[in-house]
C-alpha cells in the first residue's frame, strides 16, 4: 500500500519535535537544519505549516538523476537516494519543485524523506497529530468526513 | 554529550571575537543557563561596576538540555548586572532563538565592553561578525528582524533584538527573540542597548549529540507522556487561566495594588480570549509552542480591526502574541483595564518595541495614582488623563514608552524612580526596585517572601509556594517551601528546560533526562545541591554589589494596609516573622549574608 505523510497544518503548534526525531533517526544527532521535514511559520505564529516531500509518482528528481541514485520503494512508494550512487550533482534539488530534496554539505550527498522505512519518526513523534501516516489512496478521507459531518449538521439544523 | 564544548567571548570595544573552551568544571557545578552564566559574570566582572557602563558583562546561555527533543528544550538566559535593581539581572527565554545558538555551536555568549558605533553580532555557520547597524538603530523588534533576514538572504536566521527603547535607556527594556518571546524582566535589554549592540542573529547547521542516545530518548518520551497528563489546561487556557483563580482568592492586584480584586477580570480573562463577540470576532486564534515544547501555552491572538488601538493602523491587522497571565494582570486590574483588545495591543506595542509589560504596567499604574491624587496633572502627561481604567491612556503611554517620547520618558524609569522623582516613594510597587508581578502578598504570603528575597528583585518566577499560600493564608511554615523552590527553580532555571514542566517533573524526573544527556552524574540531590549553590551565588553577587538585608522588603502598603477584600481581608504580609526564619534556613547571618559554613558547604569559597 503506498503511504503519505498526511500534514494538517492547523494542528501543527511549531514545537520541532519532527524535525528533530527526523534529524536524530538519520543524523544521530538533534539537528533542524538536516531534518528532511521543516515546518515554517506565517504571520507570528499564526500558522506552522510541516514541509516535507510529498513522494511524487512521476519524481522529478529521480528523472533528473544522471547516477540513478534514486530509487522507488515499491512498498511504500517512497523515494530513495543511495548514498553510495549519488555523486552530489544536485540535478535533483534543481528539478524538485518543492525543495524538499536537500544537498548535504557535509555528506557531500542530497538528503530526502524516506518514510524511515515504513515507521516515520517525525508522525511518531509529533504531540498534536500534525503530522500522520497514512493510505495515500485514502488521504482526503479524514477532510471529507469532517466536511460531510458540517454539511450533516447543518441539514439537521 | 549535549555541550558543544565552546564560548565566545565578544568583546565589543576591541570588536574582537574569540572562541574559548567551556569550562567544564563550571558547567558541573551550575549546571548550565541560569548557574552557568552567573559564574561567568562573577568571575568576569565587579559587581559594583555601573549596570550601563561598559563595565558590565552582558551573558547569553544555554543549558544542557538546550536544543536536544526534551520537552520545553528552547531556554536561554540572559544573566547581567540589571540597570532597574543595581542587583543580578537574570531572564530567561523560549522561542527558537536559544537552540540556534547551539546549533551554532556555542553553548554560551560572553559579550563585554562598549560598541563605539552600533552594531549587531551575526552567526551564520562558521562566519561570525559584527555588522554595522547604522540602518536599523531606531528600528522596532519587527523591523529589525524583517531587515536582518532580507538583508542576509537568510529566512532561517533567529534573532534577539532590542527594540527602540533598549536603545534609549528604558530601565526595563527587554530582548526579544523570534518576534514575540523575550528575555523580558529585569533590563537585560537596557544593557545590551548600552552596549550598542542592537541584535544578535544566528543561523546554526550543527547538530547536538547526547551521552546515551538510546536512553535519553526512552526517558524523554516517557517524561513528555508524563507531562502530557497534566498540562492540558495550560495547553488549552495559556498561563491567563489564573486570572479567574486570583480574582477568586482576592489575590489580584488592582489599581497599583489599592485592591485585591477586580470587577472587570472576566473581560480579560482566558474564557474571554477564546468568547467569540457579536461581530464574529474571536481573541484568540491559535495556540503556539517554542521550541521543542510539548504544551504550547503560547497564544497567538489578534486584535478587531475596528477598535479604536488600530482601527486606522492596518499595520496591526495581524496576528501576534496574545496576552499571558502577566501581561493581562499589568494591562488588566493593576491599571484597572478591562478592554480585551486594549491591553491586546499594549501586548503588541511592548513586543514591538522591547519592553517588559510587568514593569511598564505596575510603573504606569504608580503614574496613575499620583494622577488622581493631583501630584501629576495632564500638563505632565502630555494631555493624557491618567485616570485608572482608561484604556486609551494605558495604550497611548505603551507606545510613548516603547518609542521613548514625552511622558513615556519618566515612565521608562521605573516605578520607584518615578515616584521618588514625584516625592511619593510609598507608591512604588516594587522590590530593589523591580517591579511585582500578578500577585498580592497580602493574599499568598509565601510569594510575598519570594518577591522581599527575590536576587532580581520582585519576581514571581525565581521560587513556587503557591500550593502552600492557597492552603493558608498566615506566615506559618512559609520560610522553607520559600528557600527549597528558590533552590529548585534555580536548578530548573539551569536545565535549558521550562519552568512550566515542575507540576509534572520534580527533581529525579529533570535528573534522569540530565544524566542520559550529558557527562557527569546527575541525581536529584546533586541537581537540587546546585540550585542552592546558584542562589547564594546570586546573592553573594547582590551583596558584593552592595545591597544589604535593607533591600529584602517589601513597600509599606503590603505590609501596613490590610487587604481589603477576599480570602486575605484585612491580613497584611508577615514579612517580620517569615524573613529571620528563611535566613535561618539558608544558614546566612542576621546580616543575610551567607556563613562560612554555608559557603563552604556549597563549594562557594
Amino acid at each position: 500500500m503506498h503511504r503519505m505523510l498526511h500534514i494538517e497544518p492547523s494542528l501543527c503548534t511549531g514545537c520541532l519535535q519532527c524535525e528533530m526525531a527526523c534529524s536524530f533517526e538519520h543524523e544521530g544527532e538533534f539537528n533542524p537544519a538536516r531534518s528532511r521535514i521543516r515546518v515554517f511559520e506565517f504571520e507570528h505564529g499564526r500558522t506552522s505549516v510541516p514541509y516535507t516531500c510529498t513522494q511524487c509518482v512521476e519524481a522529478w528528481c529521480m528523472k533528473a538523476c544522471p547516477t540513478a541514485a534514486i530509487s522507488v520503494d515499491t512498498q511504500l512508494g517512497a523515494k530513495l537516494v543511495s548514498p553510495e550512487a549519488c555523486v552530489g550533482c544536485k540535478a535533483c534539488v534543481t528539478a524538485c519543485p518543492f525543495g524538499t530534496i536537500e544537498f548535504n554539505p557535509t555528506s557531500g550527498k542530497v538528503d530526502k524523506c524516506d518514510f524511515c522505512g515504513g515507521d516515520p519518526k517525525c508522525a511518531s513523534a509529533c504531540p498534536t497529530d500534525a503530522i500522520t501516516y497514512v493510505d495515500a489512496g485514502a488521504s482526503g478521507v479524514g477532510r471529507m468526513l469532517a466536511s460531510a459531518q458540517q454539511a450533516a449538521q447543518g441539514g439537521a439544523s | 554529550m549535549s555541550w558543544q564544548g565552546k564560548i565566545l567571548r565578544i568583546n565589543l570595544t576591541s570588536g574582537e571575537l574569540t572562541p574559548e573552551p567551556l569550562n567544564m568544571e563550571w558547567a558541573h557545578d551550575y549546571i548550565g543557563e541560569r548557574g552557568l552564566a552567573t559564574k561567568y559574570l562573577w568571575e568576569n566582572m565587579d559587581p559594583k561596576a555601573d549596570a550601563m557602563s561598559p563595565e558590565n558583562a552582558l551573558i547569553f546561555a544555554t543549558g544542557p538540555l538546550t536544543g536536544t527533543n526534551a520537552s520545553t528544550s528552547g531556554r536561554y538566559a540572559v544573566v547581567t548586572k540589571g540597570p532597574l535593581t543595581g542587583a543580578i539581572a537574570c531572564s530567561n527565554s523560549g522561542g527558537k532563538f536559544g537552540a540556534e545558538l547551539k546549533y551554532a555551536g556555542f553553548d554560551l555568549l560572553l559579550i563585554e565592553g562598549r560598541s563605539e558605533k552600533p552594531v549587531y553580532l551575526l552567526i551564520e555557520g562558521d562566519e561570525i561578525s559584527l555588522v554595522s547597524a547604522d540602518k536599523i538603530w531606531g528600528k522596532t523588534v519587527w523591523e529589525t528582524d524583517a531587515w536582518i533576514k532580507k538583508q542576509h538572504h537568510n529566512p532561517m536566521l533567529k534573532i534577539a533584538t532590542i527594540g527602540v527603547a533598549g536603545e534609549r535607556g528604558v530601565r526595563y527594556a527587554a530582548v526579544v527573540n523570534d518576534l514575540h518571546r523575550a528575555a523580558g524582566r529585569s533590563g537585560v535589554g537596557t544593557v545590551m542597548g548600552s552596549k550598542n549592540l542592537k541584535a544578535i542573529a544566528i543561523r546554526g547547521t550543527g547538530g547536538v549529540r547526547v551521552k546515551d542516545p538510546k536512553r535519553f530518548m526512552e526517558v524523554t518520551d516517557e517524561m513528555k507522556n508524563l507531562l502530557a497528563k497534566s498540562t492540558g489546561g495550560l495547553t488549552k487556557y495559556g498561563t491567563n487561566a489564573m486570572m479567574d483563580t486570583m480574582q477568586e482568592f482576592g489575590g489580584l492586584p488592582t489599581n497599583n495594588f489599592q485592591q485585591v480584586q477586580f470587577d472587570g477580570a472576566d473581560k480579560i480573562d482566558a474564557k474571554a480570549m477564546l468568547k467569540t463577540d457579536e461581530t464574529g470576532h474571536t481573541n484568540l486564534l491559535t495556540n503556539k509552542a517554542c521550541f521543542g515544547c510539548t504544551i504550547a501555552c503560547g497564544r497567538i491572538a489578534h486584535i478587531r480591526e475596528d477598535h479604536f488601538t488600530i482601527q486606522n493602523r492596518k499595520e496591526y491587522w495581524h496576528a501576534s502574541g496574545g496576552l499571558e497571565y502577566e501581561t493581562a494582570f499589568a494591562f488588566g486590574p493593576v491599571v484597572g483595564v478591562d478592554d480585551i483588545d486594549a491591553c491586546t495591543f499594549a501586548g503588541y506595542l511592548m513586543n514591538e518595541h522591547g519592553v517588559d509589560p510587568i514593569s511598564f504596567g505596575v510603573t504606569l499604574a504608580a503614574a496613575m495614582e499620583l494622577y488622581e491624587m493631583g501630584v501629576i496633572t495632564t500638563d505632565d502627561t502630555d494631555g493624557v488623563e491618567l485616570n485608572f481604567g482608561n484604556a486609551e491612556a494605558l495604550t497611548i503611554m505603551a507606545e510613548k514608552t516603547g518609542k521613548q517620547e514625552g511622558f513615556g520618558e519618566i515612565l521608562g524609569m521605573g516605578s520607584r524612580r518615578m515616584c521618588e522623582k514625584y516625592g511619593h516613594p510609598e507608591l512604588s510597587m516594587t522590590v530593589k526596585g523591580q517591579e511585582f508581578a500578578g500577585y498580592d502578598s497580602r493574599a499568598l504570603q509565601g510569594m510575598g517572601l519570594g518577591y522581599a528575597t527575590g536576587n532580581r528583585g520582585a519576581c514571581h518566577l525565581k521560587h513556587d509556594t503557591f500550593d502552600v499560600d492557597m492552603d493558608d493564608q498566615t506566615g506559618e511554615g512559609k520560610a522553607e517551601p520559600c528557600k527549597t523552590s528558590q533552590d529548585w527553580t534555580a536548578a530548573v532555571d539551569s536545565s535549558g528546560l521550562c519552568m512550566f514542566t515542575m507540576g509534572a517533573w520534580g527533581a529525579p524526573e529533570f535528573a534522569a533526562q540530565l544524566d542520559a544527556d550529558s557527562e557527569g552524574e546527575w541525581t536529584a540531590e546533586r541537581l537540587t545541591q546546585s540550585g542552592e549553590r546558584i542562589w547564594n551565588l546570586e546573592r553573594m553577587f547582590n551583596l558584593a554589589a552592595g545591597l544589604t538585608r535593607a533591600d529584602d522588603t517589601l513597600p509599606e502598603r503590603l505590609l501596613k494596609d490590610p487587604a481589603p477584600s477576599g480570602t486575605a481581608k484585612g491580613r497584611v504580609n508577615e514579612l517580620d516573622r517569615m524573613l529571620p526564619e528563611y535566613y535561618d534556613l539558608r544558614g546566612w547571618n542576621e546580616a543575610g549574608e551567607p556563613t562560612e559554613d554555608t559557603l563552604g558547604r556549597l563549594g562557594l569559597i
